[in-house]
């Protein structure tokens, strides 16, 4: 990191939603050569702030100034043209173009593109920061890791020389983060600015050299990384001490409950997704389940929910074979599902729907009569609020307008509140802080003392370490080993994950 | 030389449906459906008729008629782009109020006819060369010049879209708006400028019908070719080329009937009516079959774009 006086500085940002203050009087200072981490909750206002910084908001007061020069960003556009680049959660890439068209889009003005000439300049780009994209590709075709480096070279092509990656890992395997860190070093020894959001302690730690903690729409205060420690960090974040063990309690009976025998299911391409699946679970157990992406993971969850159609195989629970029967059948006997996409709304929810009939969804059924009777659906919801600490102007407020957060626990108190024997739950705590993680562990485990018998999919090994009694691992749609959460280690589960039949050291 | 002259005349019947719907495969890759196509059709057909009829020139004519479709786009642009209004709502509309509109301008139009002056501009146009080729020659290359612009407007369309650096950018409004915004496209702009480009192409579509094809006034003269226009958007698949195909084999099916009349195989107009649509539909199966990303409709189609909602 460089010393000498900020090239971004934001002074007394704040941004009014309605009448919520997404950010007030926020400040930030970034200079050259650093990477500045921007720690926070969901909900903390970082990415309002880089919203506004990227010209996608405008702020209602406060002053924007890079390299000592006021600016005021109306659009994306002059935020380019001032060399501020954004890369979005959800990316804005055109799905239908290749990469080269995604690249020269707005950027070219000229009547007939000479894409020769661009894929000479853009090839120069990638040499200098290393960047691995194949021109041609369309999009559509694309993994989310090609996406995002391609979403880098974008912005880099377009002169950026202050980078802001708003939670950029969250989709991202293991390999590929580490990719992305390489490709953050180098752009800082290039001399760019890049403000990284994040919420994940460990990779803050990594790869920050400065950290701005924000928190409720203020900013608590920027420290250097190495004067500080994640405990500190944490604290300044939440706003109090927390302790950041995830608690496992053991688990009580050695009552199977639910059954799974040579499960088998083909997707639409009539591929086998699911290559006989086995495994067993206890009365009051949280079984984990581990894999990579698209091992199989969605197919599993849903054929054990009644969703999925699947080829053969038993799915017994309490000794009664319930395969081939419909999902309403299995919500009956108390087996329920929450998914929690990559998109967070995809299954589950309505977003435009408000709380009180998202919860109706899953119970007009059960009530007596031709209408529907909101009142009882309204006060579960109130209490769902007040149990897993909902932050919404109301019961009738659309779901859509919620913090991803909060959306999350409004999926999951909706299970829960069916007070279901078996709870499938698969990626509860995808793109959450830690706070709101640990609450949600703590709810999970509630539900466990109650003898509930828990199926978590997760894509974080160190929750599924902490949590799980059990760890089953899938690879490419089979089980490839169950083992003791309480001995396995990341290494274990990482070759076991890459379709190693179970490696001796555990069980 | 029954079939050399049917399918010329099927090329005439496409003419106006090849401008609608070009009008509307550029509004529809902004992003925008507009349902209004018959609408301004109707709008262009009367405004250009009143403004020959009464100037005399037809240049007069197609300017105005270009711009009466403009207008009628304008008012649904603002509708959807500014106010966010819902497209089909505003498109229909729109097709309402250019019904009424042409019905009440074209009140005391009816049954009046330009002079031979006039038509004599629109007479057919043989090229030199290529209009002595035999068959070919007399299908393809002796019409009138509105034909001849409206297979070039296809292909400068065709150009502008695959080739251009602003097509690119239009093509990105359609299908990912912010992703266009964050690479500094400017959406409204862009919305605004093609949805009235296509509006004052289907306005000429409409002129088209009154002053060359009929070309004597007379009451709802698009006869439902608007929605043919809709429809061909999808059978081209949104591409200008598949288009002018497309208007040509409508524009066929749309005699068709009144032709075999005369060979003495009797099958109603009326079947033939029905055959765009039925096709139609048949496309939209095996394109829904298929799932290839790439004849996909525009895919923010019918999404108004609000660029700080969440």
């Amino acid at each position: 990191m460089k010393n000498g006086s900020a090239y971004v500085s934001m002074r007394d940002i704040t941004k009014i939603f309605g009448t919520v203050k997404a950010t007030d009087n926020m400040n930030l200072d970034v200079t050259k050569g650093e990477i500045h981490a921007l720690l926070g909750e969901n909900g903390a206002g970082k990415s309002t702030l880089m919203n506004m910084l990227s010209g996608i908001y405008i702020p209602d007061s406060g002053h924007i100034f890079i390299d000592n020069k006021e600016n005021r960003f109306t659009s994306p556009r002059d935020a380019i043209k001032a060399g501020v680049g954004m890369i979005h959660q959800h990316f804005k890439l055109v799905e239908v173009l290749t990469a080269l068209d995604n690249i020269l889009l707005g950027y070219n003005v000229g009547l007939f593109v000479n894409k020769r000439i661009q894929k000479e300049q853009i090839n120069k780009i990638m040499e200098k920061f290393q960047l691995d994209v194949d021109l041609d590709k369309y999009v559509f075709d694309m993994s989310v890791g090609e996406k995002q480096t391609l979403e880098i070279l974008k912005t880099l092509y377009r002169g950026a020389r202050i980078l802001i990656l708003d939670e950029p890992t969250a989709v991202l395997t293991p390999q590929e983060t580490v990719k992305l860190f390489k490709i953050m070093r180098r752009m800082k020894n290039q001399d760019c600015s890049v403000i990284f959001i994040s919420h994940k302690m460990n990779e803050v730690m990594e790869i920050a050299d400065r950290v701005t903690v924000l928190r409720k729409g203020r900013t608590i205060d920027t420290l250097i990384k190495e004067n500080s420690n994640p405990q500190e960090l944490t604290e300044l974040m939440v706003g109090r001490p927390v302790d950041l063990s995830i608690k496992r309690i053991d688990k009580l009976t050695d009552k199977v409950v639910f059954k799974v025998r040579n499960l088998r299911a083909d997707n639409e391409e009539k591929v086998e997704v699911l290559k006989g699946i086995n495994f067993e679970m206890y009365q009051g157990e949280i079984l984990g389940v581990a894999g990579i992406a698209g091992s199989g993971q969605k197919e599993l969850c849903e054929a054990l929910a009644g969703l999925y159609p699947i080829k053969e195989g038993e799915i017994s629970f309490k000794g009664e074979d319930l395969a081939g029967k419909n999902p309403k059948e299995f919500i009956t006997r108390g087996i329920s599902m929450s998914f929690i996409p990559e998109d967070r709304l995809g299954m589950g929810l309505v977003a435009n729907m408000d709380m009180v009939d998202n919860i109706l969804l899953k119970q007009y059924h059960k009530s007596k009569g031709f209408l529907v009777k909101r009142k009882p659906a309204a006060e579960k919801a109130k209490e769902i609020i007040q149990k897993l600490d909902v932050i919404t102007p109301g019961v009738h407020h659309p779901i859509k307008n919620l913090s991803g957060g909060n959306i999350q626990k409004v999926l999951l108190g909706r299970e829960l509140d069916s007070h279901p024997e078996l709870l499938i739950t698969a990626y509860p705590v995808r793109g959450l802080d830690i706070n709101t993680c640990l609450k949600i562990y703590d709810i999970l485990n509630e539900e466990k003392k109650k003898g509930v018998s828990i199926l978590y999919i997760a894509e974080d090994l160190d929750s599924l370490l902490g949590l799980c009694d059990r760890i089953m691992v899938i690879s490419n749609g089979e089980v490839t080993g169950i083992v003791d959460a309480r001995k396995a280690t990341k290494e274990q589960l990482g070759l076991m994950m890459l379709g190693n039949k179970e490696v001796d050291n555990a069980d | 030389m029954i079939t050399v002259a049917f399918l010329k005349a099927a090329i005439i019947a496409g003419t106006p449906l090849l401008f609608a719907t070009l009008g509307e495969i550029i509004t529809e890759k902004a992003g925008n459906l507009n349902l209004g196509v018959e609408g301004m059709m109707l709008m262009g057909a009367v405004i250009g008729f009143q403004m020959g009829y009464s100037s005399n020139s037809p240049l007069l004519a197609l300017i105005f008629a270009a711009l009466a479709g403009g207008i009628g786009a304008f008012i649904y642009a603002f509708l959807t782009v500014s106010l966010r209004a819902n497209q089909v709502v505003s498109g229909l509309a729109l097709t309402i109020f250019g019904t009424g509109f042409a019905g009440f301008v074209g009140q005391k139009l009816v049954g009046l006819k330009m002079t031979d002056e006039f038509n004599d501009f629109f007479r057919e146009l043989k090229i030199p060369g290529l209009g002595d080729i035999p068959y070919f020659g007399e299908i393809l290359f002796n019409h009138d010049m509105f034909v001849y612009l409206g297979f070039i407007t296809a292909i400068i369309l065709g150009l502008y879209l695959y080739k251009t650096g602003r097509g690119l950018n239009l093509r990105a409004v359609g299908e990912n708006p912010a992703a266009a915004d964050a690479a500094s496209v400017r959406i409204t702009r862009y919305k605004y400028i093609h949805i009235l480009i296509g509006g004052a192409l289907c306005g000429l579509g409409g002129a088209y019908l009154s002053l060359v094809y009929v070309p004597v006034w007379q009451e709802n003269i698009t006869a439902g070719r608007g929605w043919i226009a809709v429809a061909l958007v999808i059978f081209s698949a949104w591409n200008p080329y598949r288009a002018i195909f497309g208007a040509y084999l409508f524009g066929g099916l749309d005699i068709i009937g009144f032709r075999l009349q005369g060979t003495g195989i009797a099958i109603s107009q009326y079947v033939f009516d029905m055959v765009p649509y039925v096709v139609t539909i048949i496309i939209l199966v095996i394109v829904s079959l298929r799932k290839d990303k790439r004849n996909a409709p525009p895919k923010s189609l019918g999404e108004p774009y609000f660029r700080e909602e969440r």
